[in-house]
C-alpha cells in the first residue's frame, strides 16, 4: 500500500517536472541546442580544423562526448536547482511538506526530473552533432551508465544547492565559479595528458574529467583515466552525495524552520 | 466520539531563541467545529505548522485520529487537509494542474484526481477556471483554490488558517455556508480566525492561545457565559455635556450625543432604562459596542498581559 503509493507520489513529482520544463523549452532546451551547435562549428570546424588530432581523433569527433557531457553536466543540474529553489521560493514545496511523501520520494522525483532533461538535451546534442560529426559507439553499456550516473549525481548536487539557497543568486553562483570552470577544465575540449606532469595531477582532482574521459571511452575507446576506478568512484560520490541530500531534507534545512 | 486530533506538551523554540509554544495540550474530538483564536504572534501558525509538518516542533507530541505524527506518518498526514493563511502555490500552474499534483502527492491515482479535481473546482465555482495559471486567479479564487487542493484527498480534519482573510462579505458567508455543509457531512473542522464573530457563528468549541499558552479551552456557550460585562452604544435623542451618574453601572460619553454603558449580566436591561428615564434621558437606538466574543477575546487576552494588563 505504502509502496504503491509513494510511487503515485513519484511520478506525480516527475511528470510535473518534466511539464514545467517542456512548458519553458525556449529557457531550458533551446539555449543548450543553440550553443552547441555554436561550439561544433567554431571549435569543432572552424578552429578544429587547423589543431589536427587529439588523442588520435579528429578534433571534432574527441570534443563530441565532452560537449555532450558538459549539456547533460549543465542542464541536470540547472534543472534541479532552479525547480526546487523555485518551489521553495513560492513556498509550494508545503503542497509537499504536508503531505505523506516520503523525503526519499521527493528527493527521487525531483533527481529523476533533472535526469530527464539532462538525458533530454544529451540527445539533442547528440543529435545535432550527427551535422558534424559520425557518431560511434565502442561500449554501449558504459556510454550509458555513466550518462545516466552524470546526470544523477548533478541532479542530487542541484537539489543541495537549491536547498542551501536564500536567494535567486545563490542559484547561480555555484553553476558559474564552480560547475563551469569544472567542466571547462574537465578534458572537455583538450586531454589532460597534454598537460604539464603538475597540471595533470591537479587535473586528476577535477570529478568531472573522470565522467568525461569515462563516457570519452565508451564512444570512441580512449580515456585518459582508469575506466572501473572511475565508474566505482562515480557511483560512490553519487550515493555519498543522495544520503547528504536525504538527510538535509528529512531534517528540514532551509524548508523548515 | 472519537479523537481527531490531540496536542500533547507541544514546544517550539525558533532558532532565534523565540519560545513560540510554551508546552500546548489540547483535545479536539470528531465532529467538531473548533475554533482556535488568539492575537498576532500567539502561536496559532506555529501550532498549525507543527500539525500540518511545515515547522519542527521542539517537544511534546501530535496525534490524528489515534496516529502519532511521527510514528505513523502516513497513516496521520492522509487524515489532514490544510488551507494555509498565505498563498502558496505554484503561480504558474494551471488550477486543474495543481490539484491532480496535490491528489498525488497522496497517493490518488490520475483518473480518481481528475474526478475529485472537478468535483471540488465546481462546488467551489472555480470550474471555468480551470485552464488558468494561478497567479491570474482574484484574491477570493486563490483563497477558494486552497480549500479545493486541501480537501482534494478527502481529509477527515481540515485546519483552516484564517481563511475568509481579505474576502469579501458575501463570498465569506458562501465560504461558511460550505464548511458548515462539510462539518454536517462529518469532517472536523479547525479555524483560526481575526473574525470573531466568524467564530461565534461557525465554532461550538473555542480554544483561546495567547504567548504560546492555552488560556481559554472551552464550549463557545460556556464561554460566552464568562462574559460578566456587557457593553451598549446608545444613540441620544438629545446632547449631553457630561455623563450622567448611573447606579451600578459604569457610563462614558463617547461624544454629546453618543453613551457607551458597560451593564454587568446579572443587571437586567430594564434597569438601564429605568435609570435613564430618571435622568430624563431619550434614547433613539442602541447597539453592542462589540460582537459578545471578541469583547470577552479582549478582556482574556488583556489579563494576561505581563503588565497585569487592563482592566
Amino acid at each position: 500500500m505504502n509502496g504503491a503509493f509513494q510511487w503515485v507520489a513519484f511520478h506525480t513529482i516527475v511528470a510535473k517536472e518534466v511539464r514545467r520544463f517542456v512548458r519553458i523549452w525556449p529557457q531550458t532546451l533551446l539555449p543548450p541546442a543553440i550553443t552547441m551547435t555554436l561550439y561544433f562549428v567554431i571549435f569543432g570546424n572552424l578552429i578544429g580544423s587547423r589543431i589536427g588530432e587529439m588523442g588520435g581523433f579528429d578534433y571534432m569527433q574527441f570534443i563530441v562526448p565532452g560537449l555532450v557531457m558538459m549539456s547533460v553536466i549543465q542542464n541536470s543540474y540547472g534543472n534541479v536547482v532552479s525547480s526546487f529553489y523555485s518551489t521553495k521560493f513560492q513556498r509550494s514545496i508545503e503542497e509537499m511538506l504536508v503531505s505523506p511523501m516520503s523525503a526519499s520520494t521527493i528527493l527521487l522525483g525531483y533527481v529523476a526530473g533533472g535526469v530527464a532533461r539532462g538525458l533530454f538535451v544529451g540527445v539533442i546534442v547528440t543529435v545535432l552533432s550527427l551535422f558534424f560529426s559520425r557518431l560511434q559507439i565502442q561500449h554501449v553499456l558504459v556510454t550509458v551508465l555513466v550518462v545516466l550516473l552524470t546526470a544523477v549525481l548533478f541532479s542530487i548536487a542541484g537539489f543541495i544547492n537549491a536547498i542551501f539557497a536564500n536567494k535567486f543568486d545563490d542559484v547561480a553562483i555555484i553553476p558559474t565559479f564552480v560547475l563551469t570552470p569544472l567542466t571547462y577544465l574537465g578534458g572537455v575540449f583538450y586531454s589532460i595528458d597534454l598537460l604539464p606532469e603538475f597540471w595533470r595531477v591537479v587535473s586528476l582532482l577535477n570529478p568531472v574529467v573522470y565522467m568525461v574521459n569515462v563516457f570519452r571511452y565508451g564512444l570512441l575507446g580512449v580515456s585518459d583515466v582508469n575506466v572501473v576506478a572511475s565508474l566505482l568512484a562515480i557511483v560512490l560520490f553519487t550515493g555519498g552525495l543522495f544520503l547528504w541530500a536525504l538527510w538535509l531534507l528529512k531534517r528540514g534545512v532551509g524548508i523548515r524552520h | 466520539m472519537s479523537t481527531a486530533l490531540v496536542l500533547r506538551d507541544v514546544r517550539k523554540i525558533y532558532a532565534n531563541g523565540v519560545e513560540a509554544l510554551k508546552g500546548i495540550s489540547l483535545e479536539v474530538q470528531a465532529g467538531e467545529f473548533f475554533a482556535l483564536l488568539g492575537p498576532n504572534g500567539a502561536g496559532k501558525s506555529t501550532t498549525i505548522g507543527i500539525i500540518s509538518s511545515l515547522v519542527n516542533s521542539s517537544g511534546g507530541s501530535v496525534e490524528v485520529f489515534g496516529h502519532d505524527l511521527e510514528r505513523d506518518r502516513v497513516l496521520a498526514k492522509q487524515r489532514v487537509g490544510v488551507v494555509p493563511q498565505e498563498f502558496n502555490f505554484n503561480q504558474f500552474e494551471k488550477v486543474f494542474d495543481i490539484l491532480i499534483a496535490q491528489a498525488g502527492f497522496y497517493g490518488i491515482p490520475a483518473k480518481k484526481a481528475a474526478e475529485r479535481a472537478e468535483y471540488y473546482l465546481r462546488k467551489l465555482g472555480l470550474w471555468d477556471k480551470r485552464e488558468s495559471q494561478s497567479r491570474m486567479l482574484s484574491g477570493g479564487m486563490k483563497r477558494r483554490l486552497m480549500i479545493a487542493r486541501a480537501l482534494v484527498h478527502e481529509p477527515d480534519l481540515l485546519i483552516l488558517d484564517e481563511p475568509t482573510a481579505g474576502v469579501d462579505i458575501e463570498l465569506r458567508r458562501s465560504m461558511w455556508d460550505f464548511l458548515i455543509e462539510l462539518n454536517r457531512q462529518g469532517k472536523t473542522i479547525i479555524l483560526t480566525t481575526h473574525y470573531l464573530e466568524e467564530a461565534e457563528s461557525l465554532c461550538r468549541r473555542i480554544a483561546i492561545i495567547d504567548r504560546g499558552q492555552i488560556v481559554e479551552n472551552t464550549d463557545m456557550k460556556s464561554l460566552l457565559e464568562k462574559l460578566h460585562v456587557e457593553t451598549f452604544v446608545l444613540d441620544l435623542a438629545a446632547p449631553l455635556v457630561e455623563a450622567p451618574q448611573l447606579e451600578g453601572l459604569e457610563v462614558r460619553l463617547r461624544d454629546p450625543r453618543t453613551m457607551e454603558v458597560a451593564v454587568p449580566k446579572t443587571t437586567p436591561l430594564n434597569h438601564l432604562f429605568v435609570a435613564l428615564g430618571e435622568k430624563g434621558i431619550s434614547v433613539l437606538s442602541m447597539r453592542n459596542k462589540s460582537n459578545r466574543l471578541e469583547e470577552l477575546f479582549l478582556r482574556l487576552v488583556e489579563r494576561n498581559l505581563p503588565t497585569g494588563g487592563a482592566a
